[in-house]
């Protein structure tokens, strides 16, 4: 022991050879005082470190009006194919997350598509290009100015020969005032126009019927029978939430003004399909031809096709409060015969009304081809492209890229550096709509004012700042330039306080489109009707749009309405066609348009029109992000500019090989249940003339609960309801629900809150299709919450069967307890995947969820909330509407109606007490507070009922039923 | 009988007992320190300046709304910006030298960086605006901050806490006029000032989703 030492001070300097054990490892000897004192200053090391995470709070330097805590919001427009939708956007401390409808705005009416909702992703997506880069190479900022300025002084005194502009389709007042006065600085410049999705057909059509370029404006809710070609205005195109609220809006059984009726003929199943009263799936030339046909029986001739004959009659017993909407897709003459018998039907000037267009006057394919052939003849030496990826989406037989190699000055002015990026000779990041100023024009005309919300946060700039530096300086920024386009150069007072309101409702006032008078001509409008052994239809993807939305991980997952296929597009083909082929859903086929073959996987869907195949576009990005690259197949090459939306196939065929789908079709199986109750019009109307009897609620051993306070409620109306998903992603959007990625879904783990069930019914061929939104039923006698060990689900004062976060331990019993499906477990960690939104993104009011936990809807408690705060703090009670969930306040049409119970006037009551009314799985006697309200059907006698299908094959085949049986709640 | 454990073996299991209740110990305090945050609730957190509350509330009686001037609307009772400070201070002890970071805020544009004193977890959702309103006195959470030169935390902010008042509000709450009065609130009571406002029964205030969500 002499040679240990009490203290390590006592210890002589040099090293001492350790002792060692037997099996000659050296260890120490210590003192019993030696090892307290170690084990003493262990602790105190140990506990010095543990210390709870120091947290820093930094306030402003200078006060700001934010009060912080609370959302502020402004008001906005988001611009799709040129047309604005006003928005309200959520900010928090000065972080964009969430955007709301403007309602004070045509085209939104309070409510939004998809798009809007994904908006915010796009705004934070970190695969935004960040530097200004030339031939892929970052520069410095101001190096584009620099290489312009000697170009444009050479171009000046060409008077702009060799300038050209190809932009999307755009609306802006300021932009077009900028172009006018480009163009007077270089009057050889020209401006060409490039929108994949574009409206030409519909244009040549007027020019055809009027002569002269016209859009239409529908008034849906002075339409007593609508019958559509083609035309899915419920589901896309300008206008198309406004066309919804006010089409479904007559789908609400009431005696005056009576359910509308509407008949359908289309290639594809689209959402105008699917709440059609008449349906029938008909290749573009069968169409085409029914179209013809109609014309026929309206001026009197004799037809054998019993649907058409039986709008005819339809048509002809509504004069005036009727009309015929054309789809796109049909041909410019298909369009004009559609005008003239609009005009023939009186519906034109009352239902149907015509405004110059608001994209001006242009032909995107013509325009596009002009310029191509320009650049490849060397005519063009610099190239300006505002937005749009034409490489990309360019039709198959135009050879964008090949020309632009040509160009020897190209600019490419986008958010992602794309496939159009990689070819040009300059790439600028252009900022997002909720970064800039600018204004653009609704599909009626009104102009709104897009204001930034948060400065850019990738650099960059808009493409008014981008045309400013071809222009002479002009004295101020966009802002000055946007405010003076509205109000002139007035600096006064009343001048401030109309920009102000301005910026504060979101539109311009009266500055709606005037109808113009047009007369239809006389004339030989004869679609082409020759019918292809396969003809291929091209679609704008529900969720990707033209491609644009790729790298959004939000509109990737969301299920696309019929086929409810996640992250992947698919060649749609009927089953009689799938059996033609000789193909399942899965297997692989090549098609071949033009010099073009590509490689797509077969998915059937019944309802497809046989002998077609549905090629939605937007998918088969190269180069758009992290996300985005190399999902699905891109069918851009094999459409041909002048048959954009259906072409013949050269040839198809099947090719060996599978595809991995991932659908969450069949993971919410409801078995032979009857969850979507239908029910005709002269039943509804006995069930209302009824007195209402309640059924009695059956006997249940559990005791029931008294509720003080407020009873949440929702119901949600199946006869407005369209299944279009805004109600799935707004949720997403407010409740911070993660994606998970195309495999975890394969694994059945998607985890959207309110999921759109999506059911058959009928005969493959013919099937009629019901969508039901199922959110948390918020059960009275809700089985989730007695499984629980741990007390994470449990019951609360106002009936919402809350997931508490910071309780649940991931036992899953609730979920396997659920009938309805509807909560949702993070398996992993999903919130940190790539493509979710950073922090900066999410809602503060909602806890971000980590592995291993539930989580399911809870009625927007965040929003309760908020509205419980601000009345308790006035000292009131909620009044009725104070709280809009977030799927209540995105649904175009108005189906989800949200209340207090406990309140008898309240929405939320009146609904419950709607004879209507019933409860999904009823028979389970858990007591949903959410019911629905059965699908009212308004189908004509004389048109021969689709024969009945056997039930077999894809998805749920429900037999039809009534309601009548009243839920509880 | 010979000894079962030799001397050696008896001071070995002494010494690994006496080692399991030192492991056990520094675990306990250790789980203290780390659940109770940051400090002990007697301990104030250094700051980039030292504030004292005791000066500008007590001696000089400012009233707490001046620079958290959000607490009667938000869930933020706000912190207030160096605009805030500059209103008096770029007249009164302007050549402080404890007041350097306040003046170099000002001229960089760069803010201050306090630290917390008073945290909570991410999935709890208090409300300053709520409690001001329904007559809890700041003095019920933060105590007498007036007799504070460096704030601390008085109470442990653990859900065991808030519930005791959740469950039985009434002793806690006082007339809406006098919230801001760093006074007892069993004083204001007994002095007449008893809450005026109504609140939601006590099964709402203690339902999980009044907090969580």
């Amino acid at each position: 022991m002499s040679e240990l030492r009490r203290t390590f001070e006592e210890m002589p300097q040099q090293a001492v050879p350790l002792e060692r054990d037997a099996a000659g490892q050296p260890f120490i000897r210590v003192t019993r005082r030696e090892f307290l004192k170690l084990s003493a200053a262990a602790a105190a090391l140990a506990t010095a470190g543990c210390r709870g995470p120091v947290e820093e709070i930094v306030p402003y330097v200078n006060p700001r009006l934010v009060a912080p805590g609370l959302p502020q919001f402004f008001a906005s427009a988001m611009t799709l194919g040129g047309c604005a939708t006003g928005v309200l956007v959520e900010s928090n401390m000065g972080r964009p997350t969430k955007i709301e409808g403007n309602p004070s705005h045509p085209a939104s009416l309070g409510s939004t598509s998809v798009f809007e909702q994904a908006a915010i992703l796009e705004l934070w997506d970190p695969d935004r290009a960040s530097a200004l880069a030339m031939r892929g190479q970052p520069q410095a900022s101001d190096a584009l100015q620099t290489a312009l300025l000697g170009r444009m002084q050479r171009l000046e005194q060409r008077h702009g020969e060799g300038l050209r502009i190809l932009m999307r389709y755009e609306s802006s007042p300021t932009l077009a005032a900028q172009l006018q006065a480009l163009a007077q600085r270089f009057p050889a410049m020209r401006v060409h126009s490039w929108e994949p999705l574009h409206r030409d057909h519909s244009l040549q059509g007027a020019r055809l019927a009027f002569g002269r370029a016209v859009e239409p404006l529908y008034r849906f809710g002075d339409a007593d029978v609508v019958v559509a070609f083609g035309a899915d205005f419920v589901g896309e195109g300008p206008g198309h939430l406004r066309y919804a609220r006010e089409f479904m809006d007559r789908r609400r059984y009431r005696e005056n003004p009576p359910v509308n009726r509407l008949y359908a003929f289309e290639p594809t199943p689209t959402l105008t399909g699917a709440i059609a009263d008449h349906r029938d799936a008909r290749s573009p030339a069968e169409v085409a031809q029914a179209l013809a046909q109609l014309a026929g029986a309206l001026g009197g001739g004799k037809v054998d096709d019993p649907m058409v004959a039986a709008a005819a009659r339809d048509l002809q017993a509504h004069r005036g409060r009727c009309v015929v909407v054309p789809g796109e897709a049909l041909a410019p003459e298909a369009h004009a015969l559609v005008h003239r018998m609009n005009a023939q039907l009186g519906a034109a000037g009352t239902v149907v009304q015509y405004i110059a267009p608001i994209c001006g006057d242009v032909d995107c394919t013509r325009s596009l081809q002009e310029l191509v052939a320009d650049m490849a003849a060397g005519r063009v030496d610099t190239l300006l492209i505002l937005g749009g990826n034409p490489v990309y989406d360019a039709p198959g037989d135009i050879a964008f890229r090949d020309a632009l190699a040509r160009v020897p000055f190209s600019v490419h002015h986008a958010l992602r550096m794309d496939e159009t990026s990689a070819t040009t000779t300059w790439h600028v990041p252009l900022t997002h709509f909720l970064e800039h100023w600018s204004d653009a024009r609704a599909f009626d005309g009104t102009a709104s004012v897009v204001q930034p919300v948060v400065a850019p946060l990738h650099g960059g700039f808009s493409h008014h700042e981008m045309l400013a530096m071809l222009l002479a300086p002009v004295a101020g920024g966009p802002r000055d330039w946007v405010r003076a386009q509205w109000l002139g150069n007035a600096g006064d007072a009343q001048a401030g306080e109309r920009w102000r309101a301005l910026l504060r409702d979101g539109i311009v006032a009266d500055s709606a489109a005037q109808p113009v008078q047009v007369a239809a001509r006389n004339g030989d409008f004869t679609p082409p009707t020759a019918a292809q052994p396969w003809t291929l239809v091209f679609r704008p993807d529900q969720s990707m749009h033209d491609g644009e939305f790729a790298n959004n991980a939000w509109l990737q997952e969301i299920p696309r309405t019929h086929s409810k296929l996640v992250w992947d597009n698919a060649a749609y083909v009927s089953p009689a066609s799938a059996q033609k082929l000789g193909v399942k859903s899965g297997d692989r086929i090549e098609v071949a348009s033009g010099d073009a073959r590509v490689v797509a996987p077969v998915w059937i869907l019944p309802g497809q029109a046989d002998d077609t195949i549905t090629l939605p576009l937007g998918y088969g990005r190269a180069r758009v992000g992290r996300v985005g690259n190399g999902v699905g197949f891109d069918a851009y090459p094999l459409r041909p500019a002048p048959m954009a939306w259906a072409a013949p196939a050269r040839s198809v065929r099947r090719i060996e090989g599978e595809h991995t789908f991932a659908t969450t079709q069949n993971h919410a199986e409801m078995e032979e249940r009857d969850p979507v109750r239908r029910i005709n019009v002269p039943e509804a109307r006995e069930l209302h003339q009824k007195p209402i009897e309640n059924a009695p609620e059956p006997e249940t051993l559990y005791p029931g609960w008294t509720y003080p306070g407020y009873r949440w409620a929702m119901v949600v109306d199946l006869a407005t309801c369209i299944g279009c998903n805004a109600c799935t992603i707004a949720c997403q959007a407010e409740n911070n629900i993660p994606t998970v990625g195309k495999e975890e879904v394969r694994h059945g783990r998607e985890m959207h809150w309110i999921r759109v069930d999506r059911y058959y019914e009928g005969s493959q061929e013919r099937p009629r299709t019901h969508f039901q939104p199922v959110p948390c039923m918020q059960c009275e006698n809700a089985p989730c919450e007695l499984v629980c060990p741990v007390g994470a689900t449990v019951h609360d004062s106002e009936g919402i069967n809350v997931q508490v976060y910071n309780r649940c331990v991931g036992t899953r019993f609730c979920s396997n307890n659920c009938p309805y499906k509807v909560r949702r477990f993070n398996f992993l960690h999903y919130t940190k995947r790539d493509g979710e939104p950073p922090l900066d993104a999410r809602n503060p009011q909602v806890t971000l969820r980590m592995r291993g936990i539930m989580e399911k809807c809870n009625y927007c408690l965040q929003r309760i909330t908020r509205a419980r705060l601000e009345t308790e703090r006035e000292g009131r009670r909620i009044r009725d509407g104070e709280v809009v969930t977030a799927c209540q306040a995105v649904c175009p049409t108005a189906a989800i109606t949200f209340g207090d119970l406990s309140d008898p006037e309240s929405a939320v009551s009146k609904a419950k007490r709607s004879p209507l009314d019933y409860a999904l799985l009823r028979e389970l006697n858990t007591r949903p507070r959410t019911t629905y309200h059965a699908k009212v059907l308004n189908p004509n006698p004389d048109v021969p009922a689709p024969p009945a299908g056997e039930g077999k094959g894809e998805g749920h085949m429900v037999p039809p039923t009534t309601p009548g049986e009243r839920g509880g709640g | 009988m010979a000894q079962v454990f030799s001397a050696r073996a008896v001071l070995l299991l002494k010494l690994a007992a006496l080692g399991a209740v030192v492991v056990m110990g520094t675990g306990l305090i250790a789980t203290y320190k780390y659940f109770w945050g940051p400090d002990t609730v007697a301990e104030a957190p250094e700051q980039p300046i030292p504030f004292s509350h005791k000066h500008h509330v007590g001696d000089d009686g400012i009233d707490c709304r001046y620079c958290h001037d959000s607490v009667e609307k938000s869930s933020f009772a706000g912190i207030p910006s160096t605009h805030t400070c500059m209103s008096c201070h770029s007249q009164l002890f302007t050549d402080q030298k404890m007041l350097e970071p306040v003046r170099a805020s000002m001229a960089t544009g760069q803010p201050l960086h306090w630290t917390r004193v008073h945290t909570l977890p991410d999935f709890v959702y208090f409300d300053h605006s709520i409690h001001i309103a329904k007559g809890v006195g700041c003095i019920e959470c933060h105590g007498q901050v007036d007799r504070m030169p460096l704030v601390r935390r008085v109470a442990s902010l653990q859900m065991q806490w808030c519930l005791e008042c959740h469950r039985d509000p009434e002793p806690h709450r006082r007339k809406s006029s006098l919230v801001f009065v760093m006074r007892p609130t069993s004083e204001i009571r007994a002095e007449g000032g008893l809450p005026d406002t109504k609140i939601q029964s006590t099964r709402r205030l203690t339902d999980c989703s009044t907090c969580h969500r």
